[in-house]
């Protein structure tokens, strides 16, 4: 039998010890961790919001109710759609989008930069000053994002007392102060995989490609690239991933027209007390945004098994 | 194709910071010439191939390629090619885009392209391998491929910074030949980055040897090996046997030399120190391995000596004789086999002769570090 072979080639490389923690360590994260408490996501998402007593009762069936309620509102509306929470939905994708696009562009210049300096004190104090930040809680980097952005804060005053500006630019309502928190908040997860990737091209083939006439644009968009996609997108997949999924930074810097999806689900787990729609909700954020990435991989041809090089 | 032209380095100097990579270089290239430069690692002679292939300006001097000075003109607008030592394809590109590469920079259509990709393509006898990827080629067909690819920039001199060091003997030897075939048939200027002697020899029509920072000499390989102009070109192309110490007398081009141990000893002096070496001066020696023969009887003379026999090593063509002299330093002495029984033993003392005029004195300096 193949697998029994395989179990037995592993434990033998691994040794007895070793092999069966990795195992259940592994076995423990995934089943424990990940997938039951999705599944039991799931399971709640098609479920009837029960008052506790009624729970397990025979009015506890499994309903569309919640999905339903997303794509149409509530029965008896004035709109056909649930246009409020389709709205946000929508908003919330297309600014995690932007927060990605926004992260790559800022990103991929300074990875390449990190990457091809080789080694060199310059280059660690530059690393340094790109982790210090994050040791400071999510939090408090929010707040301070917001005093920087806030109507008398630095940025509006040193506009002012420049003259550039004659009165203070509110940027926390035009989403400015939450879209540079965003971005900010997930840079190092766009430099690290991106700068992995460069460091170890090798220089010849850009010199190469210098000395074949090519301009710093083709070297970038035929060689570089091409070779940092799987960093690329590992990037591009986390900061989209996170930046959809995030709550404090949208609760504390966003404008106060805009609301986060996540902020709708906090809602209803939370004050609202309804699992079941939250749980749904959620559902359809995750399952949304694996099929945005899915396809984005597809579209720019990056393997599955390259995002992890 | 465009025929070669002339490369030319005026009184090169390349620093970085403190320390002088290349000092003083004068070296002329002709067109259409295969040149090699060679030195152990280190001597700068990397250096010199990126100053003329523009990834390094010189910190004084002028490279001047074809007659023009290519100051301030960088890799991309010159009309040199490099070969990477890695050769450096690009991984991600088929084999006919990479070979192609300089002509899609241009903004060359893909159907010329591909014409242009099977034309070379035939040329380095790798037809229908276009649509492979670099990875799924051995080490030898993308040596052809990075060669390709460099002669599809048309360019006027081809740079190769050792490109052959990555391959087995065999397939090193194989290539060198191809590359000289090449190199004549398309009859651009080739500049060759080498530390292996064998190959600077066997390719080139002249060599520049490099010491240090230092050109030491320009000549052809028969020049460099049998006149060598200093103690480092006589010790690093080729095997020597070195005798250290004064002149004593001088006979027209010949020398006799009193050695430090090993009495006085009689050879040509080398071209360059022809005029300029006096009685009197601290001189070294040199005696190839091949120029060493067993002489037939033991009565002394000036171009004998006697060495003890440490031990041999027999590889098919000759066998080496490896003897203990009284310089203290190992003798080392190869013998043509000609099908009889081995004139030697471990332990014999025996008494080496050669003709005076293949050993050279030069003055003393510096030997290439083993």
């Amino acid at each position: 039998m193949k697998v029994a072979q395989l179990f037995r080639d592993y434990f033998a490389k691994n040794g007895i010890g070793l092999g069966s923690f990795l195992l259940v360590a592994v076995l423990f994260w995934v089943v424990i961790l990940i997938v039951l408490p999705q599944l039991s996501m799931l399971d709640f998402s098609f479920r009837h919001h029960l008052p506790p007593p009624e729970m397990g009762g025979p009015k506890d069936t499994y309903t569309i109710e919640h999905y339903k309620y997303l794509v149409l509102g509530a029965p008896g509306a004035d709109t056909t759609y649930n246009v409020v929470d389709l709205g946000v939905f929508g908003r919330t994708l297309l600014a995690a989008l932007f927060v990605t696009i926004l992260d790559l562009v800022l990103c991929y210049p300074l990875a390449y930069y990190l990457g091809q300096s080789r080694g060199g004190g310059a280059i660690r104090i530059l690393v340094l000053l790109l982790i210090i930040p994050y040791w400071i809680n999510e939090i408090l980097r929010a707040f301070a994002f917001r005093i920087i952005f806030g109507e008398s804060g630095l940025i509006n005053e040193m506009m002012l007392a420049m003259g550039l500006i004659s009165d203070p630019v509110d940027f926390i309502r035009a989403n400015v102060a939450l879209y540079a928190g965003l971005g900010y908040a997930y840079i190092l997860l766009m430099i690290f995989p991106i700068y992995n990737v460069i460091e170890s091209l090798d220089r010849n083939q850009i010199e190469a490609a210098r000395d074949m006439g090519a301009p710093w644009w083709r070297i970038h968009w035929r060689v570089v690239i091409p070779y940092a996609k799987p960093g690329i997108s590992s990037g591009c997949t986390m900061v989209f991933m996170l930046s959809a999924g995030a709550l404090a930074a949208p609760q504390i810097l966003g404008g106060p027209s805009s609301l986060w999806f996540t902020q709708i689900i906090y809602q209803w787990f939370n004050t609202g007390g309804n699992w079941p729609r939250g749980a749904a909700f959620a559902i359809v954020l995750l399952v949304t945004c694996i099929i945005i990435v899915l396809s984005m991989m597809r579209l720019f041809k990056v393997k599955i098994g390259d995002i992890g090089k | 194709m465009t025929k070669g032209v002339d490369v030319d380095l005026e009184n090169v100097w390349i620093r970085f910071g403190d320390f002088v990579a290349v000092r003083e270089a004068n070296v002329n290239i002709k067109g259409g010439e295969f040149f090699s430069f060679l030195g152990p690692s280190g001597c700068g002679k990397t250096t010199i191939l990126r100053s003329v292939s523009g990834f390094l300006e010189p910190s004084e001097g002028t490279v001047r390629i074809g007659g023009r000075d290519m100051t301030g003109i960088g890799p991309n607008k010159r009309p040199t090619a490099l070969i990477f030592q890695n050769l450096a394809l690009f991984p991600l590109m088929k084999i006919w885009e990479n070979i192609t590469f300089s002509m899609e920079v241009k903004g060359a259509s893909k159907a010329e392209r591909r014409k242009r990709a099977d034309e070379l393509l035939e040329m380095i006898a790798l037809p229908d391998q276009g649509e492979k990827l670099p990875s799924e080629l051995s080490g030898g067909q993308k040596q052809r491929v990075a060669i390709a690819r460099a002669l599809c920039a048309e360019p006027d001199v081809l740079l190769l910074d050792e490109p052959l060091s990555a391959l087995d003997l065999k397939l090193r030897q194989h290539m060198r030949t191809e590359l000289r075939e090449i190199q004549q048939r398309v009859g651009i200027t080739f500049i060759y980055i080498t530390h292996d002697q064998g190959e600077a020899l066997t390719m080139s029509d002249n060599v520049a040897v490099m010491r240090a920072g230092v050109v030491d000499q320009i000549g052809s390989g028969h020049t460099v090996y049998n006149d060598p102009a200093t103690p480092f070109v006589a010790s690093f192309v080729g095997e020597n046997n070195v005798f250290r110490g004064k002149v004593k007398s001088i006979d027209g081009d010949m020398a006799l030399i009193s050695t430090n141990r090993t009495g006085e000893l009689l050879a040509r002096i080398a071209t360059t120190a022809q005029g300029t070496l006096k009685v009197g001066d601290p001189a070294m020696l040199f005696v190839r391995p091949e120029a060493l023969n067993i002489a037939p009887d033991i009565t002394p003379a000036p171009n004998r000596f006697a060495a003890m026999v440490k031990h041999e090593e027999f590889e098919g063509q000759i066998y080496n004789v490896f003897l203990e002299g009284s310089e203290g330093k190992e003798i080392k002495m190869s013998l043509v086999n000609i099908g009889t029984e081995r004139q030697s033993a471990e332990g014999m003392n025996l008494t080496l002769e050669y003709v005076p005029e293949q050993a050279v004195v030069l003055p003393a300096g510096e030997l290439a570090s083993e």
